[in-house]
């Protein structure tokens, strides 16, 4: 089937053709055709072709260019939106798909080997911003009072809960006003993944979804929206991906982590979430691991892995070989590409301890990996 | 009413349709390969409509089946659980296209009678083409303009002057906080984007008024505001109302600024100072990233809705017109 999910009926497909003939626009066919017709001619020059996630894509826009140049292996990448890349790559329209939102076991098996490997390629990081006028120091929440915040459940800025996080800091007795996108979107669904594990009242509340029905607050689309909406109106407080805030300086809060110290969103902390979620889980095979609330000391709670997706059995084993030698590449040449960009690489002690799981899960040998 | 309503002038001549000239000239193969492609592109048009609504009921009937009436009553949407009520996105859709035309007609209708009727000729030129100018600008600059100037405007000096001010508040369209995006930043920027379509459609209807009309009009005595009213309006009522409604197939179909200032909350909109959401906005924000089924088709069933609501809109505007056109 192509990109459209739902059931075709013969009849009005003859319609369709009828029509369109009619209508002279023979070189306009249904978009389900439009779309396979494009992914043929892309694939005519092209050796691997994914589409998804657009977080990722001027990282992986670089990535496929230099690899090309280096490799003389063309990757085509469509940055579509997470939701379309896991639509595309059940359809079989693409090689690989890529996502901010692991895919659900539901929709694994709408796969036909009902195998799909998640391969983490980089890392991305929600950050709290806020508007505070005269605050003599960045913002400290804790978990509990960041979801009541977004709960609708603390309404004032001076509330005793924030004061207590605050010492020493006078707080603006203002109104409390929540931003939140309003577009579907991986940011939310990490913030609102990281919500959902710390807040048992958000679990059963609102709950994980790139959409959720919002307690409180307005809606802005894109990190842009929100970011403009907060920096404009004193008393907001919403939730950005973490380059968007480093690139626009936004302020950012101190959150409390699982291990009980405020961290800063930055580079270091943001691996070090990785590297400790990885540790806590073991070598277990599963990769769509969520890292939110990470044990380590230093670990920033609200990140997460943005995924490429294989499904080996669906491509042959002689384009998985290929992926999977752009893996190695990416994760080991990549990473200096990746900071340039403003994008955080997996730290290398984390590549050592995955390169070998994707070894075991792509059931590949050893030597098809490129030269270091 | 003291003055006299004059009759129009100038009667149409009606057009017999009932009559067929079969006096052929010959026909050439060039003749009939030119009709049939000219009929060929008239009949393109209806058939791509229904094309499109075809797709829409495909896609949107998973939704259909399992939510049913509750996407037209319903006022939650909750993505995760699968509830799926676009009453607030429905009526927010309304609400700001209804508000946005009571604002823009009367000030899109006075710019169209002051070109045509009123304005020195050095004059007409120009505003008429500043005025046209308005409708080029893209949605997105006028949402951004929304977003950084008409906003802040609106939560700084304009809500409480409404409000406080005025004692606006104490009436249940002007109440709650002022937070800026609201039902009334969308209204606002909307009857700004609508105010060029109505005025120019407006303007070539008013201009499409035989002069005779008016000069018997100033032979009876009529001061030149009577003219207008009494003569040139009634004439061009029919064409005006259209004006009008295409004025308001645009504000219901309005994206992108739109969805930048109101606020994007689903909540049934009882102040315009509340954050509200529309149909449109509702399919922009949510349709790239919907993964599940339902929720794909249940955007899709809101597509249906809108196309049907913008149908139904210019049915009635048709079903108006030709009343008007009866009675005159």
């Amino acid at each position: 089937m192509p990109s459209c999910p739902f059931p075709t009926r013969p009849a009005p497909r003859r319609l369709v053709l009828l029509l369109s003939a009619a209508l002279m626009a023979a070189c306009t066919p249904g978009a389900d055709e439009a779309a396979e017709r494009a992914t043929r001619l892309a694939r005519a020059n092209v050796d691997l072709l994914g589409a998804g996630a657009t977080f990722p894509y001027p990282l992986y826009a670089r990535w496929f260019n230099t690899y090309a140049q280096e490799t003389g292996v063309r990757i085509n990448y469509q940055s579509i939106g997470s939701g379309g890349g896991i639509r595309q790559l059940i359809a079989g329209t693409v090689d690989f798909g890529a996502t901010d939102v692991p895919m659900t076991d539901e929709e694994i098996a709408r796969i036909p080997s009902g195998r799909v490997i998640h391969v983490p390629t980089v890392l991305g990081a929600v950050v709290i911003t806020y508007n505070l006028p005269g605050l003599s120091r960045p913002l400290r929440l804790a978990p509990d009072v960041l979801a009541d915040l977004f709960l609708g459940v603390i309404t004032r800025w001076d509330d005793p809960r924030i004061a207590a996080l605050n010492p020493g800091v006078a707080l603006p007795d203002r109104d409390v006003l929540v931003v939140h996108r309003s577009d579907g979107s991986g940011t939310s669904y990490i913030f609102t993944d990281y919500l959902a594990s710390v807040s048992p009242a958000w679990a059963a509340g609102p709950g994980r979804s790139k959409d959720v029905r919002w307690p409180v607050g307005l809606g802005g689309k894109g990190n842009e929206g929100v970011a403009g909406q907060v920096k404009q109106m004193p008393g907001a407080v919403g939730y950005v991906e973490a380059t968007y805030a480093r690139q626009n300086r936004l302020p950012t809060a101190l959150l409390r982590n699982a291990a009980g110290n405020f961290v800063s969103p930055t580079a270091f902390e943001v691996a070090a979430a990785a590297t400790s979620a990885l540790e806590a889980a073991g070598d277990s095979a599963d990769l769509r691991r969520s890292i939110v609330n990470a044990p380590g000391a230093q670990a920033y709670p609200i990140a997460s892995f943005t995924w490429m997706l294989v499904a080996p059995e669906l491509i042959g084993a002689e384009k998985t070989a290929s992926l999977y030698r752009f893996v190695h590449w990416a994760l080991h040449s990549g990473d200096q590409l990746a900071r340039e960009l403003g994008y955080e690489p997996l730290p290398t002690d984390l590549v050592d301890r995955l390169l070998p799981m994707l070894d075991r899960q792509l059931g590949l040998p050893d030597d098809s990996a490129a030269p270091r | 009413m003291t003055a006299p309503t004059l009759p129009p002038v100038a009667h149409r001549r009606p057009v017999r349709t009932d009559v067929r000239v079969d006096a052929t000239p010959a026909r050439g193969y060039g003749d009939r390969v030119y009709g049939v492609f000219i009929t060929t592109c008239a009949l393109a048009v209806p058939a791509l409509l229904v094309l499109v609504a075809a797709v829409i009921a495909r896609s949107a009937w998973p939704a259909i089946e399992q939510v049913g009436t509750e996407l037209l009553v319903g006022r939650t949407w909750d993505v995760p659980r699968g509830q799926f009520g676009a009453l607030p996105a429905l009526l927010g859709t309304l609400a700001s296209s209804l508000f946005a035309l009571l604002l823009a007609t009367p000030l899109a209708l006075g710019v169209a009678i002051y070109v045509t009727e009123l304005a020195p000729l050095r004059l007409r030129k120009p505003v008429a083409f500043l005025v046209d100018v308005l409708a080029a600008i893209p949605s997105v600059v006028y949402g951004l303009w929304a977003l950084y100037v008409l906003v802040p405007f609106l939560r700084e000096h304009a809500m409480p002057f409404l409000g406080e001010t005025l004692g606006l508040r104490e009436l249940a369209l002007f109440r709650g906080p002022a937070y800026g995006p609201s039902l009334l930043a969308a209204s606002l920027v909307l009857a700004i984007m609508v105010l060029p379509y109505i005025a120019s459609v407006a303007r070539e209807v008013l201009q499409a008024v035989p002069r005779a009309q008016r000069e018997a009009a100033l032979a009876l005595g009529a001061t030149r505001w009577e003219m207008v009213r009494d003569a040139v309006l009634p004439y061009a009522r029919s064409g005006l109302v259209g004006a009008v409604i295409l004025g308001l197939g645009r504000a219901l179909g309005e994206t992108m600024a739109v969805t930048m200032v109101i606020g994007n909350r689903h909540e049934v909109p009882t102040s315009l100072f509340q954050p509200a959401y529309t149909m449109a906005s509702l399919l922009a924000n949510e349709f790239a990233e919907a993964s599940g089924e339902l929720h794909l088709s249940a955007l899709m069933a809101v597509a249906g809705l809108l196309l049907a609501i913008t149908l139904v809109v210019n049915a009635i505007a048709r079903w108006l017109v030709w009343r008007m056109e009866r009675r005159a």
